[in-house]
């Protein structure tokens, strides 16, 4: 550890804000980029398979 | 090995494969973020000429370098694809794009909060940093030419051309702070050197810089499997697999 107290920690010597802001920053857009895909799996799996339906009802 | 290529190039096959691999591969590249960015936090000692801001780099360099291979994958897709014509190298175009965009802007922003404090700017237009914002725009222009075309023919090889022609771009980046005067520092990482840095903190940028590719892979696989299931919903074998969710 680098570091004495959570509080050292967080200031980082007056270069906390930008370092928690880019760790943030990071975070958000590596999140972003697993949650996207796995909406559109979900809307896609949904929509094929209300067309599936939907074709089977016009047979009937 | 061709054989394998041609195997891997079916959109049912690479699904089947692909299914296989993705949680394992996106469980392991979050685990070495995880734990490369708390040994960045927590242990890496700060730099005697940056301080704790060098602490950023951990996050910052591994972006730049994807954002830069993510370009040239992009672009070896763009290749395979008028090359040989395999619909798959053209889906893997279309999937990287906004993925590498989301990266290289990931790059300019931590890059831009590093240098608040450690040059006294968030921004210069010197040659690494203009170049990099030009392949921003790059991956910017390979989706909006997506979009404007969208089911057009012609749409997949329009958006390879662009992407081969951005190449020249690449180059420039990666030898922008030897030909011109630039505030950027030369590369702090390279796998054919020497280090030019202390063991405790080259070893955890080597560890972001693996759990970056081996995220990009995974959620540009998530990605792809996506686009395979769209572009190939009439198949017997996607309506089975339908079927079953």
């Amino acid at each position: 550890m680098k570091f004495e107290s959570l509080t050292a920690f967080f200031y980082m010597d007056g270069h906390g804000i930008y370092i928690w802001a880019a760790y943030g920053l990071t975070l958000v857009i590596l999140a972003a980029n697993v949650w996207f895909p796995l909406i559109a799996r979900r809307n896609i799996i949904r929509a094929e398979k209300s067309a599936v339906l939907k074709a089977m009802n016009r047979k009937l | 090995m061709l054989n394998w290529f041609h195997r891997l190039g079916s959109p049912k096959t690479f699904f089947e494969i692909s299914g296989r691999w993705q949680v394992p591969l996106l469980s392991l590249a979050v685990l070495m973020l995880a734990g490369g960015a708390a040994w960045a936090l927590l242990f890496v000692p700060p730099d005697y000429q940056q301080g704790n801001s060098v602490r950023i780099m951990y996050i910052h360099v591994p972006a730049a370098i994807l954002a830069q291979s993510g370009y040239v994958m992009m672009a070896g897709a763009a290749a395979v694809f008028l090359i040989w014509r395999i619909k798959l190298a053209d889906v893997a175009v279309k999937c990287v794009a906004p993925l590498g965009a989301s990266i290289t802007f990931l790059a300019l922003v931590t890059g831009a909060i590093w240098g608040k404090p450690t040059w006294g700017t968030w921004w210069v237009w010197d040659a690494r940093l203009t170049s990099t914002l030009v392949l921003f725009f790059l991956y910017i222009g390979v989706i909006a030419l997506r979009s404007a075309m969208d089911r057009q023919a012609g749409v997949g090889r329009a958006c390879a051309i662009l992407a081969l022609v951005g190449v020249v771009n690449l180059p420039v980046i990666k030898y922008s702070v030897d030909w011109w005067y630039s505030l950027h520092q030369p590369a702090s990482f390279s796998l054919t050197e020497k280090p030019s840095m202390p063991i405790e903190m080259w070893l955890p940028l080597l560890v972001m810089v693996i759990a970056y590719y081996l995220f990009f892979f995974s959620v540009w696989m998530m990605r792809i499997r996506n686009e395979i299931l769209v572009r190939e919903k009439n198949t017997d074998w996607v309506k089975q697999w339908l079927a079953v969710r």
